[in-house]
């Protein structure tokens, strides 16, 4: 049996799955596309950046809810609304979503809303972060044993 | 090769988002664009030779005959929300400028606020587009600055004509033959890059403003 099919068959069923379940949409699909010879390696640049951008707001966010003295929410909005963009371009989904219930937290200045929003969004990351880098080995195996990257739409 | 600076469009692109930079980077990049990308408005005006207080660079005066920026920038692309100076505020910036008010700029913004999009409209920005910016948004791009190539270029030629008015009549010959074949080189090169463009447009070539913006679902 050939190996690089038996990994895209793998990656096709991953992929899909990680659709279905809403953790990236039609965006990261967009990113994949974008992928060619002259920038082989793209989505898992964009990714890495996100990752990189999700904890830094994420930690701005924290310690922007932690003030005693009262919370500034028009700083934890900024973090979210910029989450939301990042989460946005590069497919995010389900981190999104949870940025748009955070949103309106921050309107209401609901602390504990936002708290658990914060959690929430804590937890979708790094859901995403380990599916993604689950997806990015997969391609680097394929590679590895010959075979081409499908696109799975 | 040596027509290379004329014939690819040069797009400056601002946003403050690594992520969104480097998207519309590979965006603009696959649509053979020649790219330069920049994090934030006043950045954008520097790279443009335009101090925030309007002054122009001495070292990019008109006295150039080819630019009136030290790097041709045929768009700008910008994003709306920025911290400081934001893409409307840099839209409003480039229009004031006598030298750069030519340049086709381009808003992207993640929020679909009609009233923001009607102002940067009504400021001279030619299209709106809603984040994720798509393959097929980009597009939309390639008329924008044609339109711009062929409005300097005629905007030269009168220029020229102008000072032929005062010239000795050799030093007119002179200027005219090379006028002559700075228009041979710049058809040629509008040809391909017309075709090239045309590839990709859709059937409607005019169309009403408002169609730059896609509804997000």
């Amino acid at each position: 049996m050939d190996i690089a099919n038996q990994l895209q068959r793998q990656f096709m069923d991953y992929s899909t799955s990680l659709h279905r379940e809403g953790f990236v949409d039609d965006q990261f699909t967009q990113l994949q596309k974008l992928q060619d010879e002259n920038s082989p390696d793209f989505v898992v640049e964009v990714a890495s950046l996100f990752f990189e951008d999700c904890e830094k707001l994420i930690n701005n966010m924290a310690r922007a809810l932690e003030q005693q003295q009262g919370v500034d929410f028009k700083q934890v909005d900024a973090s979210v609304h910029q989450l939301k963009g990042s989460s946005s371009s590069i497919g995010a989904m389900r981190v999104k979503n949870v940025c748009i219930a955070f949103r309106s937290f921050c309107e209401a200045q609901n602390r504990e809303g936002c708290l658990r929003c914060l959690q929430q969004v804590t937890h979708e990351y790094s859901l995403l972060k380990n599916k993604l880098q689950t997806l990015f080995r997969l391609e680097k195996q394929i590679l590895a044993a010959g075979g081409s990257i499908p696109i799975v739409e | 090769m040596g027509m290379a600076a004329e014939s690819q469009f040069h797009v400056l692109a601002v946003d403050d988002s690594i992520i969104d930079r480097k998207l519309i980077e590979r965006l603009l990049k696959t649509s053979s664009y020649q790219v330069t990308t920049v994090d934030s408005g006043s950045k954008a005006l520097k790279f443009l030779g335009l101090h925030e207080d309007g002054a122009t660079n001495p070292n990019t005066s008109s006295v150039s005959p080819n630019n009136h920026q030290e790097v041709e920038v045929n768009l700008v692309i910008t994003d709306y929300c920025m911290p400081g100076m934001t893409g409307y505020d840099l839209l409003k910036k480039i229009k004031e400028s006598s030298s750069l008010k030519n340049i086709p700029v381009v808003i992207m913004s993640s929020e679909n606020v009609p009233s923001r999009i009607s102002r940067c409209l009504e400021e001279g920005a030619e299209e709106f587009f809603l984040k994720p910016v798509r393959l097929s948004d980009l597009n939309k791009l390639g008329p924008h600055m044609l339109k711009t190539k062929f409005k300097d270029h005629n905007q030269k030629r009168e220029k020229q004509e102008e000072k032929a008015a005062f010239q000795s009549p050799k030093r007119q010959e002179q200027e005219e033959q090379h006028q002559h074949q700075q228009q041979l080189l710049q058809q040629q090169s509008n040809n391909n890059k017309r075709k090239d463009i045309e590839e990709g447009l859709s059937p409607e070539r005019t169309r009403p403003r408002y169609s730059g913006i896609t509804a997000a679902v």
